[in-house]
């Protein structure tokens, strides 16, 4: 893909939301949409600027991103490697895989009063809500992307006498990196899902906790700025991602 | 022109100049509770140095015996001995059909894997690789990743990486067989200069006549259901070889129709037995 299309593809990308946006406004403004539950961008804006003036956004975004952040490490680094140790050894794979099929399609968010049970309140509870959403797609990915890889590498592997780890090093590794990356990307949706949900449910801070409290005392800006700030996390993960993918996997890249 | 027909039976090298490198005896394969025989006794002994040919009908088992000989599988019955002549090199080397490059590796990197995954010193790595890639003339693609490069282009990277690992032994499964006609006569004219330079024994398996008359020191044709050596006979050219020229040369074309005649038999059978099998 040439740089020049890459660039017209995120003008368009920025473009369309500006757009809709705008007719919302007019909408809100000349009252076609009732500015009770639709209140016009303008403001929200305003909210926005009034929330990160006080400190109040930056205190909750924060506390989130720990949350997520923390909660990505504690599931994504065992699912990286128990899924790779799974996509090598048939044994594991055949021990394990019957335990993640069936616990994967439990929604996590019913799982959040067990954990609130076990963990409690505390910032335990969420990050551990994040690793939950973040295990699975992650290891799930993981596994497909070792087992799908193409037998002759690992002919080739064989025939110049790497041992173990240098075959999960230089060939296990490497030919699942894409599809891991798939299943990070789909992990940091979910963690986005489930610590908003957690922090509805069981947090003082947070933009989950923001957007509940909004509605608690019906500020109904500050709830469209919790969910503004909620996409945009989303929007800006996406970007980072896929710079993350480009670096990482230089051979997907076309000449 | 003189045609050794050598049906080696016995298992007793002959013509065979020093200790043989590989040495086959009885070499067979069956699969499972079907009972196909994939290779039934197969006996060969293989001198060193040798650029050593295995011709054959598709499904005559060869890829199998090939990949039994790198131990990449083993046989059922019979026994492989590797006579080494230095301990200290990687006793074989395979060159794959098809695509055997890792795509997450630069030229440099894939044409460098052996050499890296027995622990030899980065920076004899580094020597080894150039020179190898230099020789092939790939040396500025060495930053490249192998989608970035053409079919012929990959295939001599692979070349480079079984070369440059030193094996004793390099053994070589169809490996121009993805290729059109022009890369593989360039391919062919690559692999004789550099494999004259280096007289490693060399165990090569092809379906094409050519490929064989024309690479080859010694051939075996192969047949297919059970897979067996039909015969073994000698290639009298002599080296360094000129592709081209000694295309054009009548005793090619004879050694070529000889061993296609033996070959057709071969074939015609193979498939009256498929079609048997399905009435």
């Amino acid at each position: 893909m040439s740089a020049e299309v890459k660039g017209r593809d995120r003008v368009v990308g920025v473009l369309t939301p500006i757009v809709l946006l705008g007719l919302w406004e007019l909408a809100a403004r000349f009252g076609l949409l009732d500015a009770r539950f639709f209140p016009p961008p303008s403001a929200i804006v305003h909210q926005f600027a009034a929330l990160v003036a006080s400190g109040e956004l930056g205190a909750n975004v924060l506390a989130s991103l720990k949350r997520l952040a923390l909660g990505m490490l504690l599931g994504g680094v065992p699912a990286l490697f128990l899924g790779l140790a799974m996509g090598i050894s048939r044994p594991l794979r055949a021990a394990i895989d019957p335990l993640i099929s069936a616990t994967y399609p439990i929604p996590k968010s019913a799982i959040l009063p067990l954990v609130l049970l076990i963990f409690g309140l505390g910032e335990m509870s969420k990050v551990v809500m994040v690793a939950l959403g973040a295990f699975y797609p992650i290891i799930i990915n993981t596994v497909v992307g070792v087992a799908n890889i193409d037998k002759i590498y690992l002919d080739v592997g064989h025939n110049y006498r790497a041992n173990r780890w240098q075959v999960f090093r230089t060939i296990a590794l490497p030919g699942a990196l894409p599809s891991i990356m798939a299943g990070v990307k789909l992990a940091v949706g979910m963690g986005l899902i489930l610590i908003a949900i957690s922090e509805m449910v069981a947090a003082n801070d947070g933009v989950g906790y923001m957007i509940w409290n909004a509605w608690q005392v019906l500020t109904v800006d500050t709830m469209y700025v919790g969910l503004l700030v909620i996409a945009v996390l989303g929007f800006l993960f996406s970007i980072v991602l896929d710079e993350i993918e480009h670096r990482l996997i230089p051979w997907k890249r076309r000449a | 022109m003189a045609i050794a027909n050598v049906l080696n039976k016995q298992g007793r090298p002959e013509l065979v100049p020093s200790t043989p490198q590989l040495s086959l005896s009885g070499v067979s394969k069956y699969f499972g509770s079907s009972g196909f025989v994939a290779l039934d006794g197969i006996t060969i002994d293989i001198p060193q140095g040798q650029f050593f040919v295995i011709v054959g009908p598709s499904g005559c088992g060869k890829t199998t015996l090939l990949r039994i000989l790198a131990g990449l599988d083993t046989q059922s019955s019979g026994t492989v001995a590797v006579n080494r002549t230095d301990e200290k090199r990687p006793v074989n080397s395979m060159i794959f059909q098809g695509d055997s490059l890792f795509p997450w590796m630069t030229v440099f990197d894939n044409a460098a894997y052996g050499l890296r995954m027995r622990r030899v010193p980065e920076a004899q790595v580094s020597d080894t690789v150039r020179t190898w890639l230099e020789r092939i003339g790939l040396w500025r693609f060495r930053d490249r990743y192998p989608n970035q490069l053409s079919g012929g282009m990959r295939q001599r990277v692979s070349i480079v990486r079984a070369f440059a690992n030193d094996p004793e032994i390099l053994f070589m499964d169809e490996p121009f067989s993805a290729l059109d006609e022009q890369n593989k006569l360039l391919l062919h004219e690559e692999l004789l200069r550099i494999w004259e330079a280096t007289k490693k024994t060399v165990v090569f398996i092809t379906h094409s006549v050519d490929e064989a008359v024309t690479l080859g020191d010694r051939i075996m044709i192969m047949t297919a259901n059970p897979g067996r050596a039909k015969a073994v006979l000698d290639v009298p050219f002599p080296r360094p070889r000129n592709v081209l020229e000694l295309r054009q040369k009548p005793s090619y074309g004879d050694l070529v129709f000889h061993i296609w005649e033996q070959l057709r038999e071969e074939v015609q059978r193979a498939r009256q037995n498929a079609e048997g099998e399905k009435a």
